[in-house]
Order: structure tokens, then C-alpha cells, then sequence
């Protein structure tokens, strides 16, 4: 994993331009599609041809960034990617219609073709086509550029482009995971602010790991991350501008600040503060740093998450006896319980950027789950369940949760944390990749 | 852990002696063997003398934050030493054990810790004297996950942040 450099996140322009075969202009209907709510029993076999280069380097280019399209379909549990070997019609003009007889003869029902060009100027040309084999037409077609170092971007958001126009809802490829890297024994575990592609690609450190770091949060609208950090005294909320590099304390308080999220608009951080033994819930404006109180029961108040509209927190209380789930107003008022009585333990609630949902852990035996239930509190259901799940961030689009699982330790072995992703229809449950050891995931919006 | 390593090899120690000297009964010219005893290098006022004959750790059950009889015994032993080196100061560290949430915990860890604190101050000790930080269940000193390395790692933990004798 290499570390940090600013221009690591210099933002990359992108060109975009639609491609259209005239007479496959406008679709009239098209036979594939997906109905994201109920699931998909079936991944839908589609053939991503290697996209093709005009010499040799574009050709590698062009096969590098076929791959990363056919990752990220595949491991959205949505598609079957088919091997490239049992394709009977190889693919040489970007420019000709397909020969649907023989895609559907190998099962296909999707088909994505591309070509890569790295122009003189530095700039990386890629053009690709979605075609329908039973419709046999041109679903999409579109032309990206960028520069050459960007290719892997390049993929993702022809992937998203296929997954959006399939599934009629944004993709979600093209974005980043803040996560906490960690490493050695348990009694003495380091801890290394860490981000990486959605995919595990391009890890890097944010943090040497001197002092625990926990709980990292992108910001809604700019390069920054606000995460916990016990490299002062007190343990403390910071803002690390992906930019920079620079991090920045939220604010001066007397008491420990944790679990820290950005308000929808990026202009604030909601956040707990433990001020004379009573732990609650507060915001403050990142300019002006002044805190505004928002609970003031002497319960614990934690891990507020703002609804994407702003207008109301979800946020943990043990108020009633054990920790449950809770929602109020923006400013505080009309706090009432969520999490239906008798069940478990309910903590970590996060809203999801839909709004329709609140994903949370819940503890009930021996177990922890991930779960999800409408801001009503109504619609309970749970989609993981292990020794340890904890901690559910959700994609941009609403459709996908990540979360931490830590293996039991036994007899000197396990006890490690690793990143887990669950489809919300409760699906295609997977281990992401990270470089070691890992947990507290947090997805970044769509990059633009 | 560590605290038990030592304690076993200081006992290494003292019963290897103990056979020298049962063998130099039969031996004239060996010379007399120096047993120390364990204690006896700790320095009065110092941070091990906190740790060895004061104790520094108290215990919590399950989710909560009340200082159990147990520790109130600990507890009065350290506002005692307190009392008797006025100058030093001591970090209250609040820990938990893994079958909590992380921020929960870290919220949970912080109670224990002022919990800690305030039965500290209402034997006398001053206020000023004491800060409080929580740790949440990221620093364990046992790392098995069952009944007893919970209990171990539901703990408040004192550390002599300033002032100790060397």
C-alpha cells in the first residue's frame, strides 16, 4: 500500500459523449432489464467482449479495462460475467452490429463491446456499446475520456452506465471506501485511517498507525473525511481533507468527541460529546465551530445519522434501559423510540441516502446482525447475521450495505475483521477485498 | 498478563536460590546465597508500587458501570495511596469488553471511567487530580472470546499519569 500523496486526489476531468448507431436510435422496448426489489434468482449471463486497441499498448488498456467492467458486475451478485473462451463471434469492428444469433447461442442476453484509443495528448479515448441480443438493439452506447491514469475510473463508469441503464437506478462503481487498516495482536492492535477504490483497488494510508483511529465518514460534497482519533490527550472528532492531507480538530471541548458524521449539506458534523459524565448528541458548523446541543437526557446518546433531506436523526440511546434506536427533529425536538420493544440491542443506525431505509446492528443472543427498518421503526429485516456484525454504511444508490465481521478468538487463533457486503435484498453476501485486516467502512458518494 | 510473567519469574528466582542454598549446606567455601525478596526493589510512592501493592484495575459486569463491592476495595486502597503522595495524578481508563458496538462502547468505556472517578473523589480525592479516557473495547488485555477474557476486559484501569516517585 503506498502512502498518501496529494495528488493522489487531484480531481481527474472526464469527457462524455453519447454514441448512437442510427438505427438502433431509440429502443422501443427492450427485453433486458432488472427489477432491483425482488432480487435476482439468476445473475443475468452477459458477454464483455475484450474491448479492442488499435496497437499493442492500447490493446492491454482495452483488455484491463474490459476486466474491471467485468468485476464489478460480477461481484454486484446482478451478473454472470460468461468466459470469453466460449464466445463464438470474436468481436473486431467496434463500428459493426452484433451477430445476436451467435450470443444467444452461448446464452448471453447482454452484450458490452468496447474500444480504448490513448490519443497523442496523453488523453485515454474509450467508447463502448450495451447491446440487447433478444431485443438486438443498442441499449447504450457512450464515449469517456480521461486521462491515462484514470483507466481504472474509466471502467467503473462504463459498469455504472450498464448498471443503471439494466436496473433503472444509479450505479455505484465509481467510488471510494474509507476504512480503518488494522494489524498486530488484538491486546495491542494498530490502527491506520485507510482508503481505497470500491473494487480494492489503489489502497493507500491516510494514517501511520501511532495513535487509534476509528470510525471514518465521508463528507456528502467535498474530499474530506471526518473520522475519531486519540493522537491528543483527549480523544477527539477530526476532518481530514483528502486534498491536502491537513487534518483539523472539529473544535476545543473538555470531553472525548466520537462518532462522528457530516450533516447532508457537508457544512456541519453531528457527532457525540461526554461532557460531565453524560454522553450527547450535538452538531457543529465546520466554519463557525460552534456546537449546538441536541439531546439532554442523561442516557448514552451516540452514532447520530442524518435523514438525506435533512431534516431528522436517527441516533442511539440507552435512555430507556438498553441501547434502542431513536429519531428527532434536526433541531432536537420530538425525540421518540424507534426499535420495537423486547428484541435486542439496536445500535449504529444509519440512514440510508434514499431515505426510505435505517440500516443498524442489532445484538439479540449470541449473535449480531445487520439489519434494516423504515424511520417508522416498522418493516424489520435482517440481512446478516454472524458471532460479530457491526457498523453498516450503505452505497450511494441505497442498494447495497458494507459492514465489519470479527471471528470469535479462540485458543490464540481469529478475533481479525474483515469488510463484508450484503445486497439489501438480504443476496449475494461477500468478503471485500482489502489489504489486511480491516473494519468501519464508510462509502463515499458517487465521485463526479 | 505481563504482571504474571513477572511474578513467576521473581518466584524462579527465589526457589532456584533456595536449592543453591540447600546444596551449599554440604559444601563449606560456598558463600552464603542472597534471596531478595519481590518487593523489596519497589520503590515507596512509585508507579509500581501503585501497581503491585495498590492494584490498578477494577472490574464491571455486563453493560453496566457501577463499582461492585470488589472494587470499592481497590478502589479505597488507591484513594489511600493517593493520600499519602499528594502529587500524584492518575489517567482513569475506561474499557469494555466486545459484545458491544464500537461507538456504544466507546460511550460505555467513558461512563466506567467517570464511574471510577467519582467513587475516587468521594473518598477525598481531589477532582483535579484525575482525568478520565475511554477506550471502548479497542484495547483489550485478553484476546479469547468467552466468559472470563470479557469479564477481564471490562475493567477501569488506572495509570499514574504524573507525579510517581521513580
Amino acid at each position: 500500500m503506498k502512502t498518501i500523496g496529494s495528488k493522489f486526489f487531484a480531481r481527474a476531468a472526464f469527457a462524455l459523449a453519447s454514441l448512437a448507431l442510427a438505427a438502433f436510435a431509440t429502443p422501443a422496448f427492450a427485453a433486458l432489464e432488472i427489477k432491483l426489489d425482488q432480487g435476482v434468482a439468476q445473475p443475468i449471463p452477459i458477454a464483455i467482449t475484450e474491448f479492442l486497441g488499435a496497437n499493442a499498448r492500447d490493446q492491454q488498456t482495452a483488455s484491463q479495462i474490459a476486466g474491471v467492467v467485468r468485476g464489478d458486475l460480477e461481484r454486484s451478485g446482478l451478473f454472470q460475467p460468461l468466459d470469453p473462451r466460449s464466445f463464438i463471434e470474436k468481436v473486431t469492428n467496434f463500428g459493426a452490429i452484433p451477430r445476436f444469433a451467435d450470443w444467444r447461442g452461448i446464452r448471453a442476453q447482454g452484450l458490452v463491446t468496447g474500444q480504448a484509443t490513448l490519443l497523442p495528448d496523453g488523453q485515454l479515448k474509450v467508447d463502448f456499446r450495451l447491446w440487447d441480443i433478444f431485443g438486438e438493439q443498442q441499449m447504450v452506447g457512450l464515449t469517456f475520456s480521461t486521462t491515462a491514469e484514470n483507466w481504472r475510473r474509466l471502467g467503473h463508469l462504463i459498469a455504472d452506465a450498464i448498471y443503471e441503464r439494466l436496473t433503472g437506478e444509479k450505479g455505484y462503481f465509481d467510488t471510494r471506501i474509507v476504512f480503518v487498516s488494522e494489524s498486530g495482536p488484538k491486546i495491542k492492535r494498530r490502527y491506520r485511517l485507510s482508503i481505497m477504490d470500491q473494487d480494492g483497488a489503489n489502497p493507500s494510508f491516510l494514517t501511520g498507525g501511532e495513535f487509534i483511529v476509528l470510525s471514518p465518514r465521508f463528507s456528502p460534497t467535498t474530499q474530506a473525511i471526518t473520522y475519531m482519533s486519540y493522537e491528543r490527550t483527549t480523544p477527539s472528532v477530526f476532518v481530514f481533507d483528502l486534498q491536502t492531507g491537513q487534518r483539523e480538530v472539529i473544535g476545543q471541548y473538555a470531553g472525548m468527541t466520537f462518532a462522528p458524521r457530516f450533516t447532508p449539506d457537508g457544512n456541519r458534523v453531528v457527532f457525540s460529546y461526554s461532557r460531565d459524565n453524560n454522553v450527547d448528541v450535538y452538531v457543529a458548523d465546520l466554519r463557525s465551530r460552534r456546537p449546538v446541543r441536541l439531546t439532554q437526557d442523561p442516557g448514552i446518546d451516540t452514532s447520530p445519522s442524518f435523514a438525506p433531506d435533512g431534516s431528522r436523526v436517527v441516533f442511539n440511546s440507552d435512555r430507556g434501559g438498553s441501547p434502542q434506536l431513536y429519531v428527532m427533529n434536526a433541531d432536537g425536538s420530538g425525540q421518540m423510540r424507534i426499535s420495537p420493544p423486547g428484541q435486542g440491542r439496536y445500535t449504529t443506525p444509519v440512514w440510508s441516502p434514499r431515505g426510505d431505509l435505517i440500516a443498524f446492528t442489532k445484538q439479540a443472543g449470541q449473535t449480531f446482525a445487520i439489519g434494516v427498518m423504515r424511520p417508522d421503526g416498522s418493516g424489520e429485516r435482517i440481512l446478516t447475521q454472524s458471532f460479530s456484525d457491526e457498523g453498516p454504511t450503505w452505497s450511494p444508490n441505497g442498494r447495497v450495505i458494507l459492514f465489519t465481521r470479527t471471528t470469535p478468538g479462540r485458543g490464540g487463533v481469529g478475533g481479525g475483521s474483515t469488510i463484508w457486503s450484503i445486497d439489501l435484498t438480504g443476496k449475494n453476501e461477500r468478503k471485500v477485498i482489502t489489504p489486511g485486516e480491516a473494519s468501519d467502512p464508510a462509502w463515499s458518494p458517487l465521485n463526479r | 498478563m505481563l504482571r504474571g510473567a513477572t511474578t513467576f519469574k521473581l518466584a524462579l528466582v527465589v526457589v532456584a536460590a533456595s536449592l543453591l542454598a540447600a546444596c551449599s549446606s554440604t559444601k563449606e567455601e560456598a558463600p552464603a546465597p542472597v534471596v531478595t525478596a519481590p518487593t523489596s526493589s519497589i520503590k515507596p510512592g512509585s508507579a509500581d508500587d501503585f501497581r503491585v501493592n495498590v492494584g490498578d484495575t477494577v472490574f464491571f459486569d455486563t453493560d453496566a458501570h457501577s463499582i461492585r463491592s470488589d472494587a470499592q476495595t481497590v478502589l479505597q486502597k488507591q484513594a489511600a495511596w493517593l493520600k499519602q503522595y499528594p502529587a500524584a495524578k492518575l489517567m482513569l481508563e475506561g474499557h469494555c469488553d466486545e459484545r458491544g458496538t464500537r461507538e456504544y462502547n466507546l460511550a460505555l468505556g467513558d461512563r466506567r471511567a467517570y464511574a471510577v472517578k467519582e467513587f475516587l473523589v468521594s473518598l477525598g480525592v481531589d477532582a483535579a487530580r484525575l482525568q478520565t479516557k475511554s477506550y471502548g473495547k479497542e484495547r483489550p488485555v485478553c484476546s479469547e472470546s468467552d466468559d472470563s477474557c470479557w469479564q477481564q476486559n471490562r475493567r477501569g484501569f488506572s495509570v499514574i499519569a504524573a507525579g510517581a516517585g521513580s
